[in-house]
């Protein structure tokens, strides 16, 4: 029906040269053609930053609208119009600085918004200053002794406001992006695609130790639902629980075969295991791509109008004339 | 007792207060009391004054609740100043409304409650309260063992004492149906209304209501009861009485009905401003959206998502959440949407008196955001009108493309006034200033009516109309965004140009009063309107010239208003801030001397205050 040249504006691209926000575009373009909402049904909600940008490259209804708060105007849209198929572009500052509150409230309620929060885990639209998820110790330009703060990790924030759909790609893996962008336009309810995007000026490199192509396979692991956990350039290692943890093992060792291994279940509602998923890290642990979390529960916005639809199948109320009539009254 | 030899007086005008704790049930009182006397023709005007604290320790002071009711066969245009009546359940309730009784005007105690700990509780220093303020030569005290009564008339009732103590305002309320001559079977009905899913309860009230009016018939009180005409003034038709918060809801409920569109509104709890998002998550059966979102900020960013969706949006709030909301008011204005802020104000700085009455956000509506934001900024002057302002200002936020802030305060969101009911056929014509046909494929951010600067509104889901509309700078001809200085000036003049044109399709100033050779010209807008025109009319009463010129549309301001303002040859602006509309105006009508009248105590205007005022001005 639609290809992605139909969600592409005529606006100039203005992110610098090398950014991992012209991969993402890429991918947000191909996936949404591949969902195929049409471009005039589809709102592009976005807050400030430098991902915040997003929504004059494509040819949809968009709004760039101010700092932070993207996730309660994209929530105002979504509840009032059900029938819009709602995205929200968002970065590390933006949605978890100083939109955090309206972030967490919107996957508290479930709302069927497509988030992409696009993590380069630095300011850069003010010109580097460290963010919510930038690591313990970075050297920026307002922490020039290294910062002293704990980072976010937002898997573990999203999980803690009972997201019902977690998944996580990097910028340069164009085909895992995309799809797991036509995922979260697909689940019912709010979505986040955390993508780890290279910012090339204020924090080059932030990302190399998995986006390194060399290594890259042996330290993500890309999960699929109702696939086993396997991962590496040779595709034997696995996932194991080993008591309450995991564990990386070789296929072919110590008598592991391919059974042994876990089998991912994204549609598992209890989320102690995709929190595990979503929180290892290396060098032990390969980092976790892909969907790791996709469960279904009732979205905020189909609760509001079911409950309007209940009372109005009820009441004799059906209008301004018959509510005046309805209050107690007498004639003068 | 012989009805014969009851003395009754006529009376036009009568102001009745209700005063006890916090959960003594005042306001359900005096709202039945005034219902009561709505329906049998009387004028109403009610302003109830309750503290912050939802039960402030029993019997003192700082959990006083009032009730107060001003009914009359004359025109009524404020809850009145001092009370002819005042009710009194407690020793803490007679001393915070002991200044506010008429000379020689009925004070009716619960006698019971005026034991020496209450007396204590309430501060008093003696055993004999009113000597101690001054009251015992200029009022008629009439103690009645409110709280033992109220036992005795339910002693079969099995309920517990509790609960058997809470109905004691029922007694209370049946006297004063005596001594105001209110047949009480009206208010038995309310009660049916208010109590009818709880029989046991209802049982108990009309008991004890129809205890308390047989006690005062039959006790051979000695004391005129009070009589009070039908009133003449009002146009024939059906009405009730309604709240300005409930009145504001209802006004935006038919404002989306008659512009085809739905009703969303997102909002956070503030006093006094909460009761709207109350009443409007109750209208489910008209359809109205509700989101009680996470904070202030989400309430009107979620608006704006509505509104760039399609819907008539709002939110409402007060005096702080107004301040919270201020960027993303900055938004609405430069993304040109339609949106109404309802700002009920309260007493500030900060907190402040969270439920009292202020007019002190006035200048924050006007001028309290970054950038060239100008809104259209009215204001409601009497509770039923809350009605019409919060219709016009979806009207206008919807045909002009702007966000409109609708000032009300807590005196018109808790007080009532009778209300003509509306039909919606009746009501003006609301038409959204949708994008031509002839835009398709060319729809812009900044696409507008060159003649009136006005933006098209395309809403999502519309084919041919995908544009990019946003918080930065846009450029004039083609939408995209731009920090071009030229283009900047020309956008700050086209959106300043739109909210200005708005004067086009609003009413001309009007003055009241003495309209022509008026010695002084009273100035004042938003809910002091009753105060100052009872004021005005009782000074002209007394034969001076005053003219009253009293504003709802604040930005912009109606066209004729200079014009008006320099007929006289003195003008006072009087308003609950420190001279907030004065400077304004100062702004806008060059070559006039404004004096001011101010007043900041949380309370309204008294119209003696006023007259007092006047006198000096005209000496």
């Amino acid at each position: 029906m639609f290809t992605p040249a139909d969600y592409k504006s005529d606006q100039y691209v203005r992110w610098c040269p090398g950014c991992g926000d012209h991969a993402i575009v890429n991918s947000l373009q191909k996936a949404m053609a591949e969902v195929g909402v049409a471009p005039w049904e589809t709102v592009v909600i976005s807050g400030i930053g430098c991902s915040s940008r997003m929504p004059y490259y494509l040819n949809t209804y968009g709004f760039h609208t101010i700092h932070g708060r993207g996730a309660a105007i994209a929530t105002g849209v979504k509840t009032s119009h059900p029938e819009l198929t709602v995205w929200q572009m968002t970065g590390d500052g933006d949605c978890l600085a100083i939109g955090g509150n309206h972030f967490i409230h919107s996957v508290r309620r479930n709302i069927d918004l497509n988030v992409v929060l696009f993590n380069n885990q630095i300011y850069g639209l003010t010109k580097g200053q460290y963010s919510p998820t930038s690591k313990k110790g970075a050297i920026t330009k307002s922490s020039p002794y290294g910062t002293v703060e704990r980072p976010f990790r937002p898997a573990e924030l999203a999980l803690g406001a009972r997201a019902t759909f977690f998944a996580r790609t990097l910028d340069v893996d164009l085909k895992t992006t995309q799809n797991c962008m036509v995922a979260a336009a697909k689940h019912k309810g709010t979505s986040i695609v955390e993508c780890l995007v290279n910012c090339v000026i204020f924090n080059n490199g932030a990302h190399n130790w998995i986006s390194d192509k060399e290594n890259r396979a042996d330290r993500i692991i890309v999960l699929e639902h109702g696939k086993p956990m396997i991962f590496g350039k040779n595709n034997d290692k696995g996932l194991v629980l080993d008591g309450w943890n995991l564990k990386v093992v070789t296929i072919g060792e110590n008598g592991i075969t391919e059974k042994d291994i876990l089998v991912h279940n994204a549609k598992e509602e209890d989320p102690t295991l995709h929190y595990k998923l979503a929180m290892m890290t290396g060098p032990d642990m390969p980092i976790a791509m892909g969907v790791i979390r996709d469960v279904e529960a009732e979205t905020y916005e189909e609760a509001v109008h079911n409950q309007i639809a209940d009372v109005q199948a009820k009441t004799k109320i059906h209008n301004f004339d018959d509510l005046v009539n309805s209050c107690e009254k007498w004639d003068i | 007792m012989d009805k014969q030899t009851v003395k009754v007086t006529n009376n036009e005008n009568v102001v009745i207060r209700f005063s006890g704790d916090s959960g003594d049930g005042m306001q359900l009182t005096g709202t039945l009391f005034s219902n009561l006397s709505a329906i049998l023709g009387n004028e109403i005007s009610t302003f109830p004054d309750f503290p912050a604290e939802i039960r402030a320790p029993q019997g003192t002071i700082g959990g006083v609740s009032g009730f107060q009711v001003h009914l009359g066969s004359q025109k009524v245009y404020t809850p009145g100043d001092m009370a002819d009546v005042l009710v009194a359940m407690n020793p803490a309730a007679l001393k915070v409304n002991a200044k506010g009784i008429k000379k020689m005007g009925v004070l009716i105690v619960d006698a019971d409650s005026f034991e020496k700990k209450d007396l204590e509780k309430a501060e008093f220093k003696t055993d004999n309260p009113y000597e101690e303020l001054d009251l015992s030569d200029t009022i008629q005290i009439i103690p009645i063992p409110l709280t033992s009564l109220t036992k005795d008339s339910l002693a079969d009732f099995g309920m517990d004492n509790k609960s058997v103590i809470r109905c004691k305002n029922m007694f209370a309320l049946g006297v004063v149906c005596w001594l105001f001559n209110r047949p009480i079977d009206q208010a038995i009905h309310f009660l049916g209304n208010k109590f009818g899913k709880k029989p046991d309860l209802l049982k108990a009230n009309v008991k004890v209501l129809t205890d308390g009016y047989n006690y005062a018939n039959n006790l051979h009180l000695n004391i005129s009861t009070f009589h009070i005409d039908r009133t003449q003034e009002l146009e024939h038709g059906t009405y009730t009485s309604i709240n300005g918060n409930k009145a504001t809801s209802w006004g935006l409920i038919a404002a989306a009905e008659k512009a085809g569109l739905e009703l969303f509104l997102g909002s956070y709890p503030i006093t006094p401003a909460t009761d709207i998002m109350h009443e409007l998550a109750l209208r489910k059966d008209v359809g109205v959206k509700v989101v009680q979102a996470e904070d202030e900020i989400s309430g009107i960013c979620t608006a704006i998502g509505a509104s760039f969706a399609g819907d008539l949006a709002a939110t409402s709030t007060s005096g702080p959440g107004l301040a919270l909301k201020s960027e993303a008011l900055g938004l609405a204005v430069m993304a040109e949407l339609p949106l109404v802020v309802i700002d009920v104000m309260r007493g500030g700085p900060s907190t402040g008196l969270p439920t009292k009455t202020e007019q002190t956000d006035l200048l924050q509506a006007l001028y309290g955001r970054n950038g060239e934001s100008p809104c259209v900024v009215i204001a409601a002057s009497k509770p039923s009108d809350c009605f019409h302002y919060a219709y016009m200002a979806g009207k206008i936020a919807l045909e002009h493309m702007t966000p409109v802030i609708l000032l009300t305060d807590t005196f018109l969101a808790n007080g009532t006034s009778l209300w003509k009911l509306p039909k919606l056929a009746e009501l003006e014509e609301i038409k959204p200033f949708y994008a031509p046909e002839s835009l398709k494929g060319q729809m812009k951010a900044t696409s507008r009516d060159e003649a009136t600067k006005i933006h098209y509104w395309a809403i999502p889901g519309r084919e041919g109309f995908t544009h990019r509309n946003g918080g930065l700078e846009k450029d004039y001809e083609r939408g995209a965004i731009s920090t071009n200085p030229e283009n900047h000036q020309r956008m700050v003049d086209a959106r300043a140009e739109k909210v200005e044109g708005v004067a086009n399709s609003i009413p001309q100033l009007t003055v009241e009063g003495c309209k022509d050779n008026a010695e002084l010209l009273v100035i004042g807008w938003g809910s002091t309107y009753g105060h100052l025109l009872s004021a005005v009319e009782n000074m002209n009463q007394k034969g001076h010239r005053i003219a009253l010129a009293h504003f709802n549309y604040i930005n912009p301001l109606p066209k004729n208003t200079e014009e008006i303002i320099k007929q006289y040859p003195k003008a006072v602006v009087c308003e609950l801030n420190s001279g907030q509309f004065a400077t304004y105006l100062r702004t806008k009508v060059e070559g006039v001397h404004f004096h001011q009248y101010n007043k900041v105590e949380g309370q309204p205007f008294t119209t003696a205050e006023l007259e007092e005022c006047f006198e000096n001005h005209i000496k």
